[in-house]
């Protein structure tokens, strides 16, 4: 079975103008999001704060757990209610204490005296002191950053310095667009979520050096044709493998997001974001900028 | 041809029988001979998965510094009353500042001497003149604050693994971390409130004498008579549960602490039928509390655990035999793990919690299962789109994916890796981009075949063609994914892990053993038309 036919010839590189717009938009609603609510919207791994995660043995809802939680002292508590099920809920609030019983250990007694005692079974607690949170965020962001690096260091050595930066640049793009896309549905960003950026980085980037692995094998067979015919060669040669590739992986993604639990759904998000925008970006925005490139390198010379 | 075909099938074969080696522990849990187990144990799974208690606690060091200056204070108190030097005051200021007051330039002089003789590592930092006195200052250098400090550490996590042994978790993990922190995990612990204050209370047990001279009142508008200090004794009345405290005003010294304990027990009081706790002194604690006991009969003896007053009892005799013991309406859970704190020393230092990450044992199993299913759902789904689209060559690419979960799951085994949410992920995410070589690998062959090659030749140049790439493509993920392990802490670096074995297993099986599996199948067949 084949859903490319092997003469298949899209103009893709023709279409850059139009994937420069569908960048920029994607790129621009993300960032005005971001602006809108003061950047990224940190989980507690990165703000730090506490996260209690309750099942009630009966059915309850937000507003009754907010009212149960009146009395403590503790800033505005944000109830959101956790998976499929109506009776878990994941309950956050900003403040942290060093002390040895938390306020994890009030929040769970509070609950038990409104709601009985047995009537609240604890799944989760967790707690990050402000320190320790902008520990995390800092390793974070070098983490990525290293990995950008090293990806640089790579391609330069292994292909050619133009390579290496299209790809990066195609990187931040995705990495942008999912950190966009985290801000537009108002998903926190977490410990995995940068997981999920360096697994975003890593396949996009396997992506995106399969087209160009493509361009360099037809740079030296094709040396009379013009770069932009050799450009949309590589990518319609490729094409099958893309829509498989990018096809199985969502698949698994996608199972993840919908079976995978509450505590790994987020991760699933930027997971599915990020395929998408990867595989988009290795054709649209990867290889129009080694034209870009090849243009301006062109003038100068 | 066939020789390199024998080897290359043996070498697979042993993979598998390795793997299948490797995994016996971990899928008969219990039913193997002792040394399997100790020779590929079973998968390690993380405490998000199988529940328990992350705890990152910061010792206070200054604290500990605070305290060794007290220390020297009340040391030198003592020398220079036996040297009949006359001085004023002596006092801590700023932490790490100890200051001596004198009268006149001679006494000063002294001072100097004595501390230089006794406490050589005190520097003396500069000296002022305060309203007619001279002050003198001394501090501790930074490399004696340095070395406090580092003792603290050490001494906490010391006395927290005693503790966490005496608790009784399988399997703890203690570990010092940069900036005076300790890494803490407790796998599988069902009371985490209980842990948490069992390992971070300081536990500073202290006798010290009852004033009951000084005026309470006064004292709670805080004019509390010179060296004496206001704690509070709590207790709970036995019949309604209702806790109260009451003010007591002891003596600011501290006549005996529990660096002298021996042992530390639990007894039932015959009396009322409530728990106790029964402390034993060595020999020099046993030897101070009677010379303390014989010294002070008829007056209050107030046993202060943490600056809070457990009991207050009247000595009415002499106590000669080294023992004692602190009451105080305990249930007897609080009884037994105030023995246990006793038994494993007090902390140098308070410390406080600056993370805690605690999931219950019931959220890791649905975690396992969604997990799990997810996993079987997402591979199934690209086993019928691969079979679809390559038909009996897609066949092949699914059994080398199948082979790659077993051997994942092997190395996970074989390398002591711990398996945590993300990591269950990451083997998620290899399932999808596993296949990729394997795609790599086919639309090549399919290039091949479309110009007219013949089915083998078609395929030893499409694995070749495609080599490159492939190694290009994974060295730059895997590069990610080691990154990732470098910076990443707790569950993030299980999902580097994974990726980077699954990355490192994929590529064995897309491009190794798909390969033996095609020229196996071609061996002694002359196909003309590939299925693929």
């Amino acid at each position: 079975m084949q859903f490319i036919k092997p003469d298949i010839n899209i103009d893709f590189i023709g279409k850059r103008k139009l994937a420069l717009i569908i960048s920029l938009v994607l790129i621009l609603v993300g960032f005005a999001s971001l602006v809108r609510h003061g950047g990224p919207h940190y989980g507690i791994d990165f703000a730090g704060g506490t996260l209690v995660q309750v099942q009630f043995e009966r059915q309850t809802d937000a507003a009754e757990i907010n009212s149960a939680l009146g009395s403590l002292d503790l800033g505005v508590p944000v109830v959101q209610s956790f998976g499929d099920g109506s009776n878990e809920f994941l309950i956050r609030v900003e403040r942290t204490t060093g002390e040895l019983q938390g306020i994890s250990v009030q929040i769970t007694d509070t609950l038990e005296q409104s709601f009985g005692a047995g009537q609240v079974e604890v799944r989760r607690v967790e707690m990050v002191g402000p320190q320790v949170g902008k520990d995390l965020r800092n390793k974070g962001m070098l983490a990525i950053f290293y990995a950008m690096l090293g990806i640089l260091a790579y391609i330069s050595w292994r292909f050619e310095f133009r390579f290496a930066v299209g790809a990066i640049i195609a990187l931040l793009h995705d990495v942008l667009i999912t950190l966009g896309m985290f801000s537009l549905f108002a998903k926190e960003i977490d410990l995995p979520i940068i997981a999920a950026f360096l697994a975003i980085i890593g396949y996009s980037l396997n992506d995106t050096i399969i087209v160009y692995d493509r361009i360099r094998e037809n740079l030296g067979k094709h040396n009379k044709e013009s770069f932009t015919f050799i450009l949309n060669r590589s990518i319609n040669e490729t094409l099958s493998r893309t829509i498989i590739t990018s096809g199985t992986t969502l698949l698994v993604v996608l199972s993840l997001f919908v079976l995978g639990g509450g505590v790994i759904h987020n991760f699933a998000f930027a997971m599915l974001v990020g395929v998408l925008v990867g595989t988009y970006s290795s054709i649209f925005v990867a290889s129009p900028l080694l034209l870009l490139w090849q243009k301006k390198s062109g003038k100068t010379a | 041809m066939s020789k390199s075909l024998n080897i290359r099938g043996l070498v697979v074969l042993f993979c598998l029988l390795l793997s299948l080696f490797a995994l016996v522990p971990t899928m008969m849990r219990g039913d193997v001979p002792a040394w399997w187990p100790e020779t590929f144990g079973p998968i390690q799974l993380g405490l998000d998965l199988q529940g328990g208690m992350h705890l990152v606690l910061g010792v206070d060091v200054d604290k500990a510094v605070e305290s060794r200056v007290d220390t020297i204070i009340d040391q030198t108190d003592i020398r220079l009353n036996e040297q009949d030097i006359i001085y004023k005051r002596i006092e801590r200021r700023q932490g790490d500042r100890l200051v001596i007051q004198v009268y006149d330039e001679d006494e000063g002089r002294k001072v100097e001497a004595l501390m230089r003789d006794e406490f050589p590592a005190l520097e003396p930092a500069s000296m002022t003149g305060a309203g007619g006195y001279i002050e003198k200052h001394f501090r501790l250098s930074d490399d004696e604050i340095e070395n406090i400090k580092d003792y603290a550490v050490r001494q906490a996590l010391e006395t927290m693994r005693n503790r966490v042994d005496q608790f009784g978790v399988s399997e703890p993990t203690l570990q010092r971390q940069t900036g005076y922190r300790i890494l803490i995990q407790l796998p599988g612990v069902d009371d985490p409130d209980r842990a948490i204050s069992l390992l971070g209370k300081t536990a500073r047990l202290e006798f010290k004498m009852v004033d009951e001279s000084a005026n309470i009142q006064e004292a709670l508008a805080g004019r509390l008579p010179e060296g004496t200090q206001l704690l509070y004794e709590r207790s709970t009345n036995r019949a309604t549960g209702v806790e109260t405290e009451i003010p007591l005003v002891v003596s600011a010294q501290t006549i005996l602490t529990g660096d002298l304990l021996a042992d530390a027990n639990v007894r039932i009081d015959s009396r009322f039928n409530e728990p106790y706790v029964s402390i034993d002194f060595n020999a020099v604690g046993a030897r101070r509390f009677d010379q303390i006991t014989a010294a002070n009969v008829g007056r209050r003896m107030a046993i202060v655990l943490d600056d809070t007053v457990y009991s207050a009892p009247v000595i009415r005799e002499r106590i000669s035999g080294g023992s004692a013991q602190i009451s105080g309406s305990f249930t007897s859970q609080q009884a037994t793990d105030l023995a246990i704190v006793l038994r494993a020393g007090s902390l140098p230092a308070p410390v406080e919690v600056l993370e805690n990450r605690t999931v219950g044992p019931s959220l890791g199993q649905d975690s396992i299962d969604s997990g799990i299913q997810s996993i079987w759902v997402g591979a199934l789904m690209v086993l019928v789109v691969i079979i679809i689209y390559y038909q009996l060559s897609g066949l092949i690419a699914i059994s080398a994916l199948v082979m790659n979960l077993f051997f994942i799951a092997a190395m996970l085994s074989m390398f002591g890796a711990t398996l945590t949410l993300p990591g269950l992920a990451g083997i998620v995410l290899t399932v999808g981009m596993a296949v990729d070589a394997n795609v790599l690998i086919f639309e090549r062959i399919r290039e091949e075949l479309a110009l007219g090659r013949a089915p083998k030749l078609a395929i030893e140049s499409g694995y070749a063609k495609a080599f490159s790439t492939i190694i290009d493509a994974n060295l730059t993920t895997l590069l990610a994914a080691l990154v990732l392990f470098q910076f990443g802490t707790g569950p993030v670096r299980g999902f580097a892990v994974t990726l980077s074995i699954g990355i490192i297993a994929s590529l064995f099986t897309a491009i190794f053993v798909s390969r033996f599996i095609f020229d196996f199948y071609l061996k002694n067949r002359n196909i003309k038309r590939l299925s693929i």
